[in-house]
């Protein structure tokens, strides 16, 4: 089976400091991947590269078989590549419905019908649960919530490959039962790569875990498998047995 | 913004129209052509609003772009004797070309840079028109004779120098361009302006190319600014450098922000307040400029929103 992304060398360098630094990465189709990793380990900055937010240093991209080192952000997202922020980056002023009709009226396929647009945008945020908040403005949501209809603007997107950064920062327990429903739906349709810091969200979710630090790759494998590693203990968990 | 009834928005947009048209009828013959004048300027002030309103970009040089419909039709009657239609459609036509080219090259810029470049621009265009003074008039400008400002419908001809029927075509290209502009804005590609204006690096990441939507922006905007400046030389017959001067890129600007910026019917209200302020205020002063100034600084420090912008924040929100 052909891998649905590569990364080959990629790194990224801020000044003097490589933010990822040769990350060789594989993921295969309808997998859900979790990265894991300190802070500051570059986890976001390599999704940044993947997405196209951010600009590689050094390295190559390769999505579906083409790559896609030197495409503009915005074809990579037509192209199937969807990213959550992991600093919130709703539009404030604008109310939950808008800002979901702008990924929805983008993948409409059937042209004009206004219908179509309300009937996708009261989809994701029902399966977000935030359609009874569809007309607050943005900005007046709680922070989960905010974190919540970044996830239904990537769900609208009909993406090959959602790239979820941190987005159970904020939830309550109730609503990370819910999430983790809504990830399990989403992985039947698409690959999900699951940036997370809840471990037993990292657990229940992820068919294999990648470890970052200092901008490596220090292991990836299965949970059980990730679970047992020494040198995870010591550079994640902290703490050695 | 698009959740106001389409009911409510379309009716209160054909009842200003309603308005514009009774009032033809029962102003005095002095404000009944300011009024004329009013809504073609408010026109200019649409196009502008179109740009710097809703997707935030804020040009000081859209005097080139009114004076592109003004000289483009200008000249077409003047120089080579077109008809009425044919040189609006060249006044049109000049817009067309002129915000391409002034967007491909100013859209590489944001902010402050694209507020300079844009008056560079219209500076350079200024300057084009005293330049060739053969064939623009200079700073003496042109007038547009009389005969050549009938429009022909077969053997039915319509005098657009005469009051009431210049004042129907303003207020037509007027209504045209209001609805024009309330449908973009209610559509889905008004959407996606606003959301530049909001965010444009999270626009990008839904998939959408900002830049081409942004070019398509001006372009509109500068065919709005164009057909304003031709129907100004070919309703009130004047064509003149001053108003490719940096005075008429900032008056737009002034217009805008006093109706409200991002509200379809601010750029009528601020043109119109304007010229009432000014109206009142140079009946007492000769300093009423002062007053005007002073009277925009007000209104900008206590309503940032300007006038409609307040009203549909405090009272109406699903104002379009
Ligand atoms: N735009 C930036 N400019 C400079 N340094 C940055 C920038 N973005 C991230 N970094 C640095 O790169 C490193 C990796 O950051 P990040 O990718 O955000 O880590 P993570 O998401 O794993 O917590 C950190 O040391 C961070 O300070
Ligand atoms: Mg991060």
């Amino acid at each position: 089976m052909m891998p649905l992304l590569t990364t080959k060398g990629l790194s990224r360098n801020f000044g003097g400091l490589r933010a990822v630094d040769s990350v060789d990465f594989t993921l295969m189709p309808s997998e859900i991947r979790a990265v894991i990793g300190p802070n500051g380990a570059g986890k976001t900055t390599f999704v940044s590269l993947v997405s196209g937010c951010i600009q590689p240093s050094s390295g190559m991209i390769v999505f579906d078989g083409a790559d896609i080192t030197g495409l503009p952000a915005y074809v990579r997202v037509r192209q199937g590549i969807a990213y959550t922020f992991q600093i919130t980056s709703v539009f404030a002023n604008l109310t939950a419905y808008d800002n979901v009709a702008l990924p929805v009226q983008r993948t409409l396929s059937d042209g004009r019908s206004k219908g179509a647009v309300r009937a996708g945008v009261m989809a994701a945020l029902e399966r977000t649960g935030l359609a009874d908040r569809a007309h607050m403005p943005a900005g007046q949501l709680s922070y989960g919530h905010q974190r919540l209809l970044e996830v239904a603007m990537g769900l609208a997107l009909k993406p090959r490959l959602l790239i979820l950064d941190e987005p159970t920062q904020g939830l309550a327990d109730s609503e990370i039962d819910n999430f983790i429903t809504l990830v399990r739906e989403i992985a039947g349709s698409a690959t999900v790569l699951l940036i997370e810091h809840n471990m037993p969200v990292v657990m229940q979710l992820a068919d294999r875990i990648t470890v970052f630090n200092a901008g490596k790759i220090l292991a990836e494998g299965t949970p059980e498998a990730i679970r047992e590693n020494v040198a995870v203990q010591e550079a994640y968990l902290g703490t050695a047995p | 913004m698009s959740e106001a009834s389409p009911a409510k928005a379309y009716g209160l947009h054909l009842g200003v129209i309603a308005l514009l048209f009774v009032l033809s009828f029962l102003l005095p013959e002095y404000y009944h052509g300011l009024l004329a004048r009013i809504m073609v300027l408010a026109v200019f002030a649409m196009g502008y609003n179109m740009l710097f309103g809703y997707v935030g970009l804020l040009s000081l040089g859209h005097a080139m772009f009114f004076a592109a419909g003004l000289y483009g039709a200008g000249l077409a009657v003047i120089q080579l004797g077109w008809s009425v239609p044919a040189a609006f459609a060249a006044g049109l036509g000049c817009g067309v070309v002129l915000s391409l080219v002034i967007g491909l090259l100013a859209l590489r810029t944001t902010g402050v840079a694209f507020m300079i470049v844009t008056m560079m621009f219209a500076q350079v265009f200024y300057l084009v028109i005293l330049y060739f003074a053969s064939w623009t008039g200079g700073d003496q400008g042109m007038v547009v004779p009389q005969p050549a400002r009938v429009l022909f419908f077969g053997a039915t001809a319509l005098d657009l120098t005469n009051p009431t029927m210049r004042y129907m075509s303003a207020l037509g290209l007027f209504s045209l361009v209001l609805l024009i502009t309330l449908a973009i804005v209610r559509s889905r590609y008004g959407r996606v302006l606003v959301a530049i204006r909001e965010n444009e690096e999270r626009t990008k990441m839904l998939g959408y190319d900002t830049f081409s939507n942004k070019l398509a922006a001006v372009v509109i905007s500068g065919i709005i600014c164009a057909a304003s400046g031709a129907a100004y030389a070919l309703l009130f017959g004047y064509v003149g450098s001053s108003f490719a001067s940096v005075q008429y890129s900032i008056l737009p600007l002034l217009w805008v922000l006093l109706g409200g910026g991002a509200t379809t019917l601010g750029p009528l209200i601020g043109t119109l307040f304007m010229y009432y302020v000014i109206d009142i205020t140079s009946g007492y002063t000769s300093a009423y400029l002062l007053i005007v100034g002073i009277a925009l600084i007000l209104l900008v420090l206590f309503f940032p929103k300007g006038i409609l912008g307040s009203i549909r924040q405090r009272w109406l929100g699903w104002l379009p």
